[in-house]
């Protein structure tokens, strides 16, 4: 048994399962871990040099295992290295090469769901960041905006090239706790992370989009387990409109009653409008030239 | 007025159009340019209010001021709902202030009907040419076109859009002529002919070899029908829609069950249909459109409602009980399609992975499938289920879901119950 310490990286994994799978190491002898004090209670061993393996190139990997081992090293998930390993000597040395299509087998499964994971932990960071605006540059003209962005997963890099597309306009960053993401409209860059208290709380704009989901919602349609299911609350905290729900929920039975008690209101005749006027004789020809048609038949 | 109570009003005004939809868009982005905004892929859902329903689009009416009087409308000129107005200008900078701070994936915008039909499309086009060719937006646009509208002001529409859509409202003229007479369904159909016409002409261009690029038209059109408000059934509302997704080649009808206004006409029915319906009507177009189920299979002339206690597909595996069971080790996809609790993403995982080995119960569970649903109708390598249970009446009410209690109270109409509620995205099966 050998135990492999890696930086918790795709590109590291990569690398290291390369040699061990070159040189013939099996899944059940290779202890992964990118924690260097787990590591130090073993004897930890670096991967081994990529130079001194022979044959290591001539690994053939169907290229879905590489998107899938993408998404799931972002995965906070401990076994994910050990499991990635496994999966990778089946498709290979286990000559199970159609593993990835069997979505039955307990291994594929546990990957699929792992990497569904950070899909879905990427796309709610394309929905729920909120930029708020700190100024504008003085040399160049374009606006400044910083965001507070709290992922489950390790996701920043997966993340950010999506910003860059929309958002190539403007000057921004992303804080998160463990890496930040930068654009100044020409590249993008990352740093480590910070806290909490080096984002801006608010946004003048802030104000008027509560405005507009208030008025958005429809009080006859409460369905609060939809909503939770696509925004859970663990992002309430950092989304401006989140404080109106409970307030919005209360308020809502007592809002419809008031509409069932309201008088119907008669129909106003039309007013004198040529467009209007046309459009009823249109009608009329129409429904007339119809009914032509049906005696005819 | 100033913005805030505009927005108030002209936001509230635009809720009744359940469409927010944001995917299907080709794709473009502001990389290069000095604007903001991409499109492409699925749509993404920036916030969901507590109705359930996502936040994508900034919703809003240009005006509420409207000629025609739909009594299913709030903003109708029978209504004494406070009006407002906003000029292109002001649209166009809450667009792109909300757009910056990554609150929404473009504007969603339509609008009272106000002097004419062409006067009303040029305010609502103003605002997406400035987007687009101003401010070099590349969000999404989706704009409400009128079906009078001249075709030059549709077509100039569809080169700033991403999607154009024309509301149906009613299955039949007959409906129309009572609650919205200034509606018309032949000329709403015409347009509709017109605009798939023109997202044809601007495909085939493409396509075209060494040809200059064509200038972009929007890639789909969408409508929305009501449920309720009158007295149609459930098989002339997926009729409807079944037509308009074939001779129009519509990307989406949206069901959109009446619920209480706060101005209600006295014509309107007193009581709003159940939102289950609503959530029926979903499903059943989800079987139209990915499952390869046809209109009469799901609401016939004899039974022409859907049963509102069971999901459409379980409902016609038990009209169909001949059919079943299906080896899901050697059906055809069409068949495995038909199958209850199998969705489409299953049978395509079912089909990939019966290549390599005899599926079994516990394969099935490993795919998290709703076993209990699954196992009267399916044969596996280790499972028959037994004939009489399959034959047996007691299979329906199987599944119907456990009676409630029915509270009354004389004092109060009722309010449809918590579980009533179906947002719109709950349509997949």
């Amino acid at each position: 048994m050998r135990t492999i310490l890696i930086e918790p990286e795709y590109e590291a994994w990569r690398a290291a399962a390369r040699q061990l799978l070159a040189q013939g190491v099996a899944p059940e002898e290779v202890l992964w871990t990118d924690d260097r004090q787990e590591a130090s209670l073993f004897v930890g061993e670096s991967p081994p040099d990529s130079a001194a393996v022979q044959g290591a190139s001539a690994i053939k990997v169907p290229a879905a295992f590489m998107d899938l081992a993408r998404s799931v090293a972002a995965h906070t998930d401990a076994r994910r290295w050990g499991l990635l390993y496994r999966v990778l000597w089946r498709l290979t040395r286990g000559a199970e090469r159609h593993l990835l299509a069997m979505a039955t087998d307990r291994d594929v499964r546990q990957l699929q769901d792992w990497g569904k994971a950070v899909g879905r932990d990427i796309h709610k960071m394309h929905a729920f960041v909120r930029f708020r605006l700190v100024g504008t540059d003085v040399a160049t003209g374009r606006e400044q905006f910083v965001a507070w962005f709290e992922p489950e997963h390790r996701i920043v890099r997966l993340a950010a090239p999506f910003f860059e597309k929309r958002f190539a306009g403007m000057d921004w960053s992303i804080l998160t706790p463990y890496e930040c993401a930068h654009w100044d409209g020409t590249r993008l860059h990352f740093t480590a992370g910070v806290s909490r208290s080096s984002a801006p709380d608010e946004d003048a704009l802030d104000d008027l989009w509560r405005t507009y989901y208030r008025n958005i919602f429809n009080p006859a349609r409460v369905k609060i387990s939809a909503m939770q299911s696509e925004m859970p609350k663990k992002y309430w905290k950092n989304l401006p409109e989140a404080s109106l729900i409970a307030g919005l929920i209360a308020e809502s039975t007592g809002r419809v009653q008031g509409m069932l008690e309201t008088e119907e209101r008669a129909a106003k005749p039309a007013p004198n409008n040529a467009y209007l006027k046309s459009l009823h004789a249109m009608n009329q020809s129409e429904a007339a030239a119809q009914n032509h048609e049906s005696d005819l038949a | 007025m100033d913005i805030t109570r505009k927005l108030e009003i002209l936001a509230d005004a635009a809720k009744y159009d359940a469409s927010c939809a944001s995917s299907g868009a080709a794709r473009k982005d502001s990389r290069g340019s000095a604007g903001v905004g991409s499109t492409g892929g699925m749509g993404i859902c920036h916030s969901y209010t507590p109705d359930g329903r996502c936040v994508s689009l900034m919703k809003v009416l240009m005006t509420n001021a409207c000629l025609y009087d739909c009594h299913y409308c709030i903003n109708r000129r029978s209504s004494n709902v406070t009006r407002a107005r906003f000029t292109p200008d002001e649209v166009v900078k809450l667009t792109l202030d909300f757009y910056k701070r990554n609150y929404i994936e473009g504007l969603f915008l339509s609008s009272g009907i106000i002097r004419s039909a062409d006067h009303t499309m040029e305010l609502v086009i103003e605002v997406a040419r400035k987007l687009r060719e101003v401010h070099q937006f590349r969000g999404y646009i989706h704009l409400k076109t009128i079906p009078e509208a001249s075709q030059e002001l549709i077509a100039l529409a569809g080169r700033y859009a991403d999607r154009i859509s024309i509301n149906v409202e009613l299955p039949s003229q007959q409906s129309l002529n009572t609650l919205a007479p200034e509606k018309n369904l032949a000329r709403t159909e015409e347009a509709m002919g017109h605009i798939r016409g023109k997202i044809e002409e601007r495909h085939a261009e493409k396509r075209k070899p060494d040809a200059p690029k064509p200038p972009p038209f929007a890639t789909g059109q969408s409508t929305q029908m009501l449920v309720g408000a009158d007295a149609s059934t459930d098989a002339v509302i997926l009729g409807c829609a079944d037509k308009l997704y074939t001779s129009h080649r519509l990307r989406r009808v949206y069901y959109s069950a009446f619920s209480p206004i706060p101005e209600p006409s006295s014509i309107l029915p007193l009581k709003a249909p159940p939102l289950i319906r609503e959530h029926r009507l979903y499903q059943a177009d989800w079987l139209l459109r990915f499952y390869e189920f046809k209109v009469e299979e799901i609401a016939s002339t004899a039974a022409p409602n859907l049963d509102l206690a069971l999901d459409p597909k379980l409902s016609w595996a038990l009209r169909n009980r001949a059919t079943f069971p299906v080896d899901v080790n050697k059906a055809p996809r069409e068949l495995l399609l038909r199958i209850p609790g199998l969705g489409v993403r299953n049978v395509e995982r079912i089909l990939a992975a019966r290549r390599y080995t005899r599926l079994r119960l516990a394969d099935l569970v490993r795919l998290r499938l709703q076993m209990k649903k699954l196992l009267p109708f399916i044969t596996t390598a280790d499972h028959h289920p037994a004939r009489l249970g399959l034959d047996s009446d007691s299979l329906r009410a199987r599944f119907l879901p456990p009676p409630e209690q029915l509270e009354i109270n004389f004092d109060a109409p009722p309010i449809p119950a918590t579980s009533d509620f179906f947002s719109v995205r709950s349509g997949e099966l």
